[in-house]
């Protein structure tokens, strides 16, 4: 044989992992992944016995042995659900048959309304794309609610799911087992995870961004962009775990971020409802109409509106995942 | 356009602003922002009340440049602003009346999250008083429900989170329905804003085009609405919800959340359907019927009740009850009589529930019936408030209740299919009422032989004692100068129409 190298060099090259790996002497993850053992502890729950508790429950419950009716009342509320849900769709179905026909010129609902909003969009509220104008400019009050709907909605699930005892009690978690816990059912520092993510992310966060900075161009918005951002974050997280995340996502920046977009659009807003509703012309140029900087207050508050999304959209996987960022 | 008519606009936007700031707010300045928003709110509304009895119209408030059909509105008349200042009245005292129980029953941490819930709830109902959009309605309906849901659950017990999730469901179906609805109505009108939708309705129903659609699209916001109310066969989720959550909390959601919804229904049928409509429809009779089930329904499952705060929640049922009979009879003096329930109610209900607390305190807080013996002996005040409630809800004179009751009666005489029903509930309720509050009220006051309990004096929890003092004399208010809230809520109604 006339190689150059030794055995042993030749196994640390790439390609002599390569055909190792080939004919499947090596296996590259070994000791990189965290394997997690078949625990034996975990006991094998057969049907028959999630069968049996369940009908132990039901027991305790409704006390069955005394209280016969039960029984028949659950066949009844069983029966009549079908029914009642039977019921409700033939009806509306009905109904759908007597309302106007879809994409009919002389429907009701193709009428000043909707005339305006496409023939002089563009010109007054100077978005390209009319969906944006439209909920941003002249609907902008019912989208200031909708992005309170999103924070409270957060705020409720921070009551549900935070945690914030140290002591014990009542069963629930403390903050280290819910640190200890988060990783019980998934392998740490999966490589194949990680490698894709580290490709994809970035990729998806950008497009997140450029949806959310054309929103008055095209397709998209905030809504949409914030929530392309906020799966990016999600696939991150769950690459690298909450270590890596916290070096720049923790509860202080969601709750300064949220804080910080939503006083923005309250008060940008309000000069415009109050300026609108005064009769004083409003002093926001609306710029040309199809550059990056143009439709005045719509492009601030796309942006707003992303941030909004994207952190509840994390913040509601964080807090279901481990009670925290 | 006078500097006043911003008021609607500014209250909406405060409460709103208030709860973004309370996130970043600690739990303390969170908890003195919110008393200074409501405060506020409550005296901006009663200028506005002033300044529109005086003017004696309403008006169209636009919310940015746009005009009518293509961008937002809110609108505002003399009912409404009255409404919002009542509302604001009554939020106060529960908040203040309940302040001790939430410090002890929520995490140190969580408790600026409450003021978010509750400035953004107070939000909501403003929104729902003022709106001229139906969407908009829809909007702040949703931010209603989740708010509500997290007053119930922010005292995190098995029962409260149970509770919540049982709201949670019964109430997205509620809102579901609603939206089904406001989506056949704009498929019909092409329109969002109120005016709109009920001239082009109008034109619609005089045709005879869509008559199926329109009746379904009434039946399902009314049903929608109705379940979120509690109205009686959909009332499943109440007892818990009120009877588990902080005090503050069941007395905001029993006395205002509810009230709310009945109020966009009110609104729905005069200002989008028209009330014509609404009475040629059978739809009201629907409403008039479940009324009367819930009347009776309500106050049995109040007397079967062995828990003091769910007895209460129980006879809320019953008053919401009577609220649908007066939509349901369909006269103008029985929705004034509808509507002055719903003030009424709301006064007399968060105060029975914020002096049940103070029983039950005095009572080492056991909620069952034996242990009460004598605590209005041990604990005056909420004994006091206590009776004060029960009378104004039995009905007896002097109090708030008693006007809305004859009201009913009276306006029951003009109906005549409806009279001899209306009639005989009436009493039939009135006398379960009297069984079960009095019931309350005897055995408090029924001195305990041996009371191991210690007594709670009026100054060991002032801000608890002032609330029930103000909760008393709003009932007090009520019932004795009726009239002219009567005149107001007529006048309120026409400028509705």
């Amino acid at each position: 044989m006339s190689r150059r190298k030794s055995e042993e060099e030749y196994a640390k090259t790439k390609a002599g992992k390569f055909f190792r790996w080939l004919s499947g002497e090596e296996d590259p993850f070994l000791g990189k992944i965290e394997m997690k053992e078949e625990s034996s502890k975990e006991s094998k729950v057969t049907l028959e016995e999630i069968d049996e508790d369940h009908k132990l429950l039901l027991e305790k419950v409704y006390d069955m042995e005394r209280n016969r009716e039960i029984k028949y009342f659950q066949y009844f509320y069983r029966f009549m659900s079908v029914v009642f849900c039977i019921i409700l769709i033939s009806v509306l179905i009905y109904t759908v048959s007597f309302l106007p026909k879809t994409g009919n010129a002389n429907n009701p609902d193709n009428n000043v309304v909707s005339r305006r909003y496409i023939e002089k969009g563009l010109q007054e509220t100077g978005a390209v794309n009319i969906v944006t104008g439209m909920i941003l400019d002249y609907r902008a009050f019912d989208t200031f609610g909708e992005s309170n709907v999103l924070f409270i909605s957060t705020i409720t699930v921070f009551i549900l799911m935070r945690i914030e005892r140290n002591k014990k009690r009542d069963g629930s978690l403390t903050k280290e087992e819910a640190e200890a816990n988060d990783r019980v059912y998934e392998p740490k520092n999966d490589a194949i995870l990680q490698g894709v993510a580290s490709i994809l992310v970035p990729f998806i966060i950008i497009f997140g961004i450029y949806i959310i900075l054309n929103g008055h161009l095209s397709p998209g918005g905030g809504f949409s962009g914030g929530s392309i951002i906020g799966g990016g974050l999600i696939l991150y997280l769950n690459a690298f775990g909450f270590k890596k995340t916290e070096r720049f996502f923790t509860e202080k920046t969601y709750k300064w971020v949220c804080f910080c977009s939503l006083t923005f659009y309250c008060l940008a807003k309000s000069y415009s409802f109050y300026t609108g509703a005064n009769h004083i012309p409003s002093k926001i140029p609306l710029g040309t109409p199809g550059a990056i900087l143009s439709s005045g207050l719509i492009l601030p508050l796309n942006i707003c509106v992303g941030l909004i999304v994207a952190c509840t959209i994390y913040a509601f996987y964080a807090l279901f995942r481990k009670g925290g960022f | 356009m006078d500097f006043v008519q911003n008021i609607p606009f500014f209250s909406i936007i405060l409460s709103m602003f208030s709860g973004i700031v309370s996130s970043v707010l600690s739990g303390k300045n969170a908890k003195r922002l919110n008393t200074f928003v409501v405060f506020f709110v409550g005296v901006m509304s009663f200028v506005l009340f002033l300044y529109l009895m005086q003017k004696g119209e309403s008006y169209i408030y636009r919310m940015g440049h746009f005009p009518a059909p293509w961008g937002n509105e809110i609108r505002a008349g003399v009912l409404e602003a009255f409404m919002a200042f009542f509302f604001c009245v009554i939020m106060l005292c529960s908040l203040i009346g309940g302040r001790k129980h939430l410090i002890k029953e929520i995490e140190e941490n969580k408790v600026n999250l409450y003021y978010i819930l509750v400035n953004l709830l107070l939000s909501s109902l403003l929104a729902l008083i003022y709106t001229n959009d139906l969407f908009t309605a829809y909007v702040f309906v949703e931010i209603n429900t989740i708010s509500a849901c997290g007053l119930i659950m922010i005292r995190q017990t098995g029962r409260t989170i149970e509770a919540a999730t049982r709201y949670m469901i019964m109430s997205l179906l509620g809102s579901g329905l609603l939206l089904i609805g406001i989506c056949l109505l704009y498929d019909l009108t092409g329109h969002l804003l109120m005016s709109y939708i009920q001239m082009e309705i109008a034109i619609i129903v005089e045709q005879g085009m869509y008559t199926v659609p329109i009746i379904l699209a009434i039946a399902f916001i009314s049903i929608g609405l109705a379940i979120k109310s509690a109205l009686y066969p959909f009332h499943s989720w109440l007892p818990d919800a009120y009877g588990y959550s902080t005090v503050s909390s069941s007395a905001i959601l029993s006395s205002l959340v509810s009230k709310g919804y009945i109020f966009l229904l009110i609104k729905i049928f005069y200002r989008i359907i028209g009330f014509a409509i609404i009475r040629d429809s059978k739809i009201i009779h629907i409403l008039f019927a479940f009324g009367i089930c819930g009347m009776i329904m309500g106050s049995l499952g109040a007397i079967k009740e062995n828990d003091i705060r769910r007895m209460i929640a129980f006879s809320s049922v019953a008053q919401i009850g009577y609220i649908y009979i007066g939509i349901g009879l369909g006269t103008k003096l029985a929705m004034t009589a509808g509507i002055f329930h719903i003030f009424s109610h709301a006064a007399s209900k968060a105060l029975l529930f914020i002096s049940a607390v103070g029983i039950t305190d005095a009572s080492n807080e056991s909620k069952k019936f034996a242990d009460l013996t004598g605590a209005g002996y041990r604990n005056m005040i909420a004994g006091v408030g206590f009776t004060i409630g029960s009378l104004s809800m039995v009905g007896v004179p002097l109090f708030s209740g008693f006007i809305s009751k004859f009201m009913f009666a009276q306006s029951s005489l003009q109906v005549p299919g409806k009279m001899l029903p209306a009639l005989i509930v009436l009493g039939i309720s009135t006398i379960l009422n009297t069984i079960y509050f009095m019931k309350t009220v005897i055995r408090i006051y029924t001195p305990a032989k041996e009371s191991t309990y210690e007594k709670i004096r009026f100054f060991t929890n002032l801000s608890y004692s002032v609330s029930i003092i103000c909760f008393g004399i709003v009932n007090v208010t009520l019932g004795l100068w009726s009239q002219p809230i009567v005149e107001m809520i007529q006048t309120g109604l026409d400028m509705l129409a």
